[in-house]
Order: C-alpha cells, then sequence, then structure tokens
C-alpha cells in the first residue's frame, strides 16, 4: 500500500485547540504593533492612547463576561489564568505556594493548567459521570469531609472549588450553578473558580458564570491571539498574585500588558458573543451532519459519552462545536497521522511537551474502556467551519479507519 | 530519531537518496528520568534536525508497551537474580515490533534506524542477514541479532558502512546541531545522575543484603543488595587487597547468597540458552552444523570460538533451547544476559542465558 494521495481540499477540525483570528482582530492589532506602540503605564499622551485602547477592551470583555471593568485582568492566557486562580484564590499578600493556606478542589476532567496545579497543592478531585458531567453527589461528599478535617484541626479548610464551565476533550457543559449552591452551603468561604476557556463561544459566559468568583478566559480560542487570556476576579475576592512588580491590572498581574493582542481580544470577544446564537446554530448544524454521518458509516464508532436522548442522542450538554467518538480497533496516532495525509486536522486526548499523545485523563474519569480509549478522536469545529470541510470529513475518516483495521497495529 | 548523531545521519542520507522520509521519535519513558536517551530535549534535537532536513517528524507514545515489555521485566528479572538487557528488549519489541507495525499500517516501506550494523543479501539463497557495522568499536549487530527475514526486507540500516568517526563528520558537514552530541550510554530510562541503577530498583523492588561464600560455603564477605551483583563482577564486592582477584560465580537471591571464586572458577565450556530466534532457516542450519561459528556474549564483547552448538538443553521438545559449547572454557554469562551466534561478520540468531 502507498502513502495516500494528498488532496486540494482541507478540514480544520481542531477549532478546540485553536480557531483562526478574526481578520477584524488582526487588522484592529496592527497600528499597536506600529505606530501606537507606547507602553500603557506611562504618564504622557501617547502612553495614555495606548491605556485608553486596552481599558476599551477590557470593557468589551468585561460586558460579555457580566463582570465590571476593574474586574477583567488580562494575563498571557487560559493556562495563565488558571495558574493565577489556583495557587492565588483566597490569599492575599505576597505570592507564594503553600499548602497550608487550605485546600483546593476540583473536577477529574480539568484542562491540565488547572489540574495539575491542584495537585501540585495537594488537593483533591471529583468524580464525573459516564457522560462527563460533575457528579454533584461526590462533591458534596469531599466538602463535607474536608469540612470534618477542618473542624478537627487537621486542614484550614477548603481554599478553592475550581470547576470548569465546558470541557475541552468531550464538550460537556458542566451544571455551574447547581455546584455553586452546593459550594455556598458546605465550603461556604471557598472561592469558586471556572475555567470558561472552551464555552466562551458557546454559551452565553454571563450567565453560566455569575456563579464563579473567579472565571478564566482565552483569546485564541474565540478568535483573538495566542498570548492573551483573561481572569475575572470579583471585587472582594482575595488573590495572591503570581507575578508582581510594576503593579499592573490592580496588582493582580504586574507586567507591562500586550496591548496589540488586548486589542485584538477585545474585537474578537465583540464579534464571537455578537455572533453567537446564529453561530451555535450554524455549528450545530454541522456538527450533527459529522457525527450522524460517522455514526452511520463507521462500524464500531462511537460518540463519546452519548446520552441516549428520545428521538437519538442528546446533545444539549454538550457545546456545540465538539464531535469526540471513540473507535473501536484503531489507534488515535495512527489514524490521525493518516487523516493529515489527506488534509484533515484533528486530534485526541492531549499533548505532552514532546508532541507526544497522552492518555486522556478526562475519558478515563468518564470510564470509558481502555480499548475503546485507544482510539479517541476529537473533531472540534469553529467560525470559520464549512459544510465542505464536513463533507471531507467524512469522506476520508471511513477509509482510514478500515485502513488501520485491515493492517491491524 | 532518538535525537542522537548516528540516526541525525542516517535521516539525512536517505533524504538525500530521495527517498520520502518521516522522522519518528519514540516517547517510551517519562519516569523519573527525563535525562536519559529520548529526555524531551532529545526530542526537540530529532524535531530540529528533521526540520533542518526538511523532512516531517511525528511522535509515538509507546509508553505502554515500553512498561510492559521492557521497565516491568527488567525490574522482574533484578528481582530475580538475572542480568536483563533492556535495550534487546526494546529493540525486540518496541523498535522493530510495534514500530514495524505502525509503519506498514501507515503505508511506509521500511523502518530505518541509525544503528551501527548492515542489512545484506548473503544468505546462501540470497536472504538478507545482519552484518557488523565496519567500525570494530561501534558495531551493535548485536543488540538487533533478533531480527528474522520478514522483517530484515522491512529494515534500512544506512549508517553500517560508515565508522563513527565517519558519521559525526557527515554530522559536521550537515551543520547538525547534534554533530558532537555524546553517545548515550545508559539505560534509556534510569538517570545517571539519580543515583543510577540502584536508585531506580530500590524504589521497585526490595534490595537485600546478601552473604558472599566460597566454593565450600564459608562466608568471605558481605554486599548491601544482593539484586544488584552480576556473574563475572569483581569491583564492589568489598573484597578487594590482598591475594587472587576474586568474582561473582553465581548468584541466588532467594537464599540471598553470592558464591565467589577465583577467575578459573567463572570457566565453563558452554552456555544454555533459551527462547532463541534465527534469522531464517538457512542460519540455523548454518549454525547447527557448528563449523566457523563464533558468538558474542556481550554488548562490546569480542568474537568468542564455538566448537559446536546443539538443540536442546530446555523442556523436551522445546526447539528453541540451545547449549552452545565453546572451543576453549570461558567466562560464565550472567543468566538474563544475550548470546549472539555469528558466520564470520553475520548474524545467525541468539538467545538468552539461562541459569
Amino acid at each position: 500500500m502507498g502513502p495516500l494521495a494528498l488532496t486540494p481540499v482541507s478540514a480544520y477540525l481542531d477549532h478546540a485547540a485553536t480557531t483562526p483570528m478574526r481578520p477584524e482582530a488582526i487588522d484592529a492589532m496592527l497600528p499597536f504593533l506600529d505606530v501606537r506602540f507606547a507602553n500603557p503605564s506611562g504618564a504622557h499622551r501617547m502612553a495614555r492612547d495606548a491605556r485608553r485602547a486596552i481599558d476599551d477592551a477590557r470593557d468589551v470583555v468585561a460586558e460579555i463576561v457580566g463582570a465590571r471593568p476593574g474586574e477583567v485582568v488580562f494575563t498571557s492566557g487560559g493556562t495563565e489564568s488558571d495558574n493565577l486562580a489556583v495557587f492565588g484564590a483566597g490569599r492575599a499578600g505576597a505570592p507564594g505556594l503553600t499548602a497550608s493556606h487550605g485546600t483546593v478542589v476540583c473536577s477529574a476532567v480539568e484542562h491540565h493548567a488547572v489540574l495539575d496545579p491542584v495537585i501540585a497543592l495537594g488537593g483533591r478531585t471529583v468524580g464525573v459521570d459516564a457522560a462527563g458531567r460533575l457528579d454533584l453527589d461526590h462533591l458534596a461528599a469531599v466538602l463535607e469531609a474536608e469540612a470534618t478535617r477542618a473542624a478537627a484541626g487537621e486542614s484550614a479548610g477548603v481554599r478553592l472549588v475550581s470547576i470548569m464551565a465546558a470541557n475541552n476533550e468531550v464538550g460537556t457543559v458542566q451544571p455551574l450553578a447547581e455546584a455553586a449552591e452546593i459550594v455556598r452551603h458546605l465550603a461556604p468561604a471557598a472561592v469558586l473558580h471556572t475555567d470558561a476557556v472552551q464555552a466562551f463561544c458557546w454559551t452565553d459566559v454571563a450567565e453560566l458564570t455569575s456563579v464563579a468568583d473567579l472565571v478564566s478566559l482565552s483569546a485564541h480560542k474565540f478568535g483573538g491571539p495566542k498570548g492573551v487570556g483573561v481572569l475575572v476576579v470579583r471585587d472582594g475576592v482575595a488573590l495572591s498574585p503570581r507575578q508582581i512588580g510594576g503593579g499592573q491590572e490592580r496588582g493582580h498581574r504586574s507586567g507591562t500588558q500586550n496591548v496589540p493582542g488586548i486589542v485584538a481580544a477585545g474585537v474578537a470577544a465583540r464579534l464571537s458573543a455578537d455572533g453567537r446564537s446564529s453561530e451555535v446554530e450554524r455549528t450545530t448544524k454541522l456538527r450533527d451532519r459529522l457525527l450522524d454521518g460517522l455514526v452511520a458509516s463507521v462500524p464500531g464508532l462511537v460518540e463519546t459519552g452519548a446520552v441516549a436522548g428520545p428521538g437519538g442522542p442528546d446533545r444539549s450538554g454538550r457545546v456545540a462545536g465538539t464531535a469526540h467518538v471513540c473507535i473501536e480497533g484503531v489507534e488515535s496516532e495512527a489514524l490521525l497521522f493518516l487523516l493529515e495525509r489527506s488534509e484533515v486536522y484533528a486530534s485526541a486526548a492531549s499533548s505532552c511537551s514532546s508532541g507526544a499523545m497522552e492518555t486522556s485523563h478526562v475519558l478515563e474519569a468518564m470510564a470509558v474502556p481502555a480499548e475503546l480509549r485507544g482510539g479517541s478522536l476529537r473533531l472540534s469545529l469553529g467560525w470559520s467551519t464549512t459544510d465542505t470541510e464536513i463533507d471531507h470529513a467524512l469522506a476520508v475518516v471511513p477509509p482510514a479507519v478500515e485502513r488501520l483495521r485491515a493492517g491491524g497495529l | 530519531m532518538s535525537g542522537g548523531v548516528d540516526s541525525s545521519v542516517a535521516a539525512a542520507m536517505l533524504d538525500e537518496k530521495g527517498h520520502e522520509v518521516v522522522g519518528v521519535t519514540l516517547k517510551l519513558w517519562g519516569g523519573d528520568s527525563d535525562s536519559g536517551c529520548c529526555s524531551v530535549s532529545d526530542v526537540d534535537d530529532a524535531r530540529r534536525v528533521a526540520d533542518q532536513l526538511g523532512v516531517e517528524h511525528l511522535v509515538f507514545n509507546f509508553g505502554d508497551d515500553f512498561t510492559t515489555h521492557v521497565v516491568g521485566p527488567y525490574v522482574a528479572d533484578h528481582a530475580a537474580g538475572l542480568t536483563p538487557n533492556p535495550c534487546i528488549e526494546c529493540n525486540r519489541h518496541l523498535k522493530f515490533d510495534r514500530l514495524l507495525r505502525r509503519a506498514d499500517v501507515l503505508g511506509f516501506d521500511a523502518v530505518a534506524t541509525g544503528h551501527h550494523a548492515r542489512i545484506e543479501r548473503v544468505g546462501p539463497a540470497g536472504e538478507p542477514r545482519i552484518v557488523r557495522g565496519v567500525d570494530g568499536h561501534k558495531d551493535q549487530s548485536y543488540v538487533i541479532h533478533m531480527l528474522t527475514g520478514p522483517q530484515l526486507e522491512r529494515v534500512l540500516l544506512p549508517i553500517g558502512g560508515l565508522t563513527k568517526d565517519e558519521v559525526r563528520a557527515r554530522a559536521v558537514e550537515l551543520g547538525m546541531r547534534t554533530a558532537d552530541k555524546p553517545d548515550s550510554q545508559d539505560v534509556c530510562f534510569i538517570s545517571h545522575t539519580g543515583g543510577g541503577r540502584s536508585t531506580f530498583l530500590g524504589a521497585r523492588i526490595p534490595l537485600r543484603p546478601g552473604r558472599l561464600v566460597d566454593a565450600a560455603g564459608a562466608e568471605v564477605g558481605t554486599v548491601e543488595a544482593v539484586e544488584l551483583v552480576t556473574v563475572g563482577q569483581r569491583r564492589g564486592l568489598g573484597l578487594g587487597g590482598d591475594g587472587e582477584p576474586r568474582y561473582a560465580v553465581s548468584v541466588d537471591v532467594p537464599s540471598a547468597t553470592v558464591v565467589v571464586g577465583a577467575a578459573d572458577e567463572l570457566l565453563v565450556g558452554a552456555e544454555s540458552l533459551a527462547g532463541v530466534v534465527w534469522a531464517d532457516d538457512a542460519a540455523r542450519g548454518t549454525a547447527l552444523a557448528g563449523v566457523g561459528i563464533t558468538a558474542q556474549a556481550s554488548a562490546h564483547g569480542s568474537p568468542i570460538e564455538v566448537a559446536g552448538v546443539v538443540v536442546g538443553g530446555g523442556p523436551a521438545d522445546d526447539q528453541s533451547h540451545l547449549v552452545v559449547h565453546w572451543a576453549a572454557p570461558q567466562r560464565r554469562v550472567a543468566p538474563g544476559q544475550s548470546v549472539v551466534l555469528y558466520e564470520g561478520d553475520t548474524v545467525l540468531g541468539g538467545g538468552t542465558v539461562t541459569r
């Protein structure tokens, strides 16, 4: 068998990893790379011009996310926002990594940018069901257990609970309002953080995250540039900064702001939010056609953690842009390579810094059987996805799977 | 592509010849050692060499199989008093098995590596065989001896015809960043900076003190960890000083006893091998005919003259057992190590030494 032929059409189906920048956002940022280059921290008029530009972006993000402008902190991205939240929440004062300041709790399906800090702090995780949805009873049990430990003087109590708004691998939307209720009752002193990075494009993020004290966002997931993120820090929430120095961002995050990036992020956020309802409708149709088509044409392919509905799968608990499947008898790495040869770009689980695929902690937490986990495939859609790309993916995936099965692994 | 100079040059040579080359680095171990071979920085080196050559670079995560077939047995063998060669098991199960199958299913024609060895059609009917690399000091035919005909048809070893100096010179010519990178010496999953083998094993199996006894059974010393003693070892037994050198002659982990003796007590006339693999049937026939056969009993050992090779020594009817008779008495080979049989410079096959 020779290598698959390259085709002129491509299908980029990895929008959950990153999505193309909106052209308007690119245009908006260019002057700030060029003539409007001043440092917003300065006192003179050129500095104030740059300051105004980032504050305008701040206003836009604040309105979309349901916060006051002063509550919007710009960071270098979702990972920095998550780290800032987990390490710093509930403590005031100088930065420092200490587990003694209180326990941190998160869901078992968080992105590594939340999970790894929680584990580094000796924190606890809360399980999910087979659909990837937070197990609220387990959350209550964990918080009760921690309250007992605190009462016995064994710990300082729960400092932070972090539950993502939508999962980056399978797209499950989490029951934040219910979780917040439980936290309010069982760990009233705890700060509630939500990583809303994957939810921004697809949900009314102001409504969804209104219960949270801290909210993380990432610009390159909604058509902005890489290198810009947001942490919403509600007034009155104690947050020890990771980065101190010049005192920018109200002392929450020192460092000269990425003016061009922030300006672009504001433009992208506006476009994303304004077009959201129609985008969700459009994307849902494309995603459903893709998923239904794959289920019909590839034997041994299942929608990961699917929830049965009266007339077919109930995908209402997932964001519109994610189609995650598990395929028997194939290895994700091999499948992705064949797909790439036919210009279908997708992913499975996460990659480590070497570029190798790691096993998915999300699929494990959902109790997906090992044989299926090995054949996971995430196809994620975005604002630039077209019908033609879906057609192409539907044409490429089934023969690729067949080829892998025929060749043995 | 391990990130080392050998595989870098091998990739360059194939690319120059006009083959469609894709560089692959195997992610095998992410454990305590990220400083051995194929660490994150090694993957970076491999990727940048590939970038320089203009070839695609992929990373395959075979960590699960590596744990099952290489690290797990390495630990278990030590607990049983054997001396495994994990590189041989990695070649046997990962590089020339799983990777070869992955290459097949993706539509590739061959897997190439930077091993110092050659594949030539020198079998009696033109069958492909492994032949020692031209650089005697660097020859690695020993660690890839297990490849059989069907595998040999799909493996390429581009640098076997070059000396190490020539390989490095090619790398320098090509402006490769790995040109003066030192060869990796140790087991790839054990950090040489983190306490080495004893720390690695000590974290996984109990390491128990052992008694050193002479042939008569009299105790002559002790060792801290009987599981770390290798047959043939002289240093580290605490038996230095006056008198003639003494060596570990046999190791019995259950009784935590090491029998030590003088050099002549290590000599044996034959070795028993299990799990023997042959390049092909003709190679097996040649070995059993016993004419002009030599053996190599360690990664850098010199060829040993063989008097004869006889099937047997294992369970009845088990054809994968052999007894190799030395032409002259030889020091015992540590059980767990491989003995590879050659006709001249050509590999015929090999197996693992049993007790």
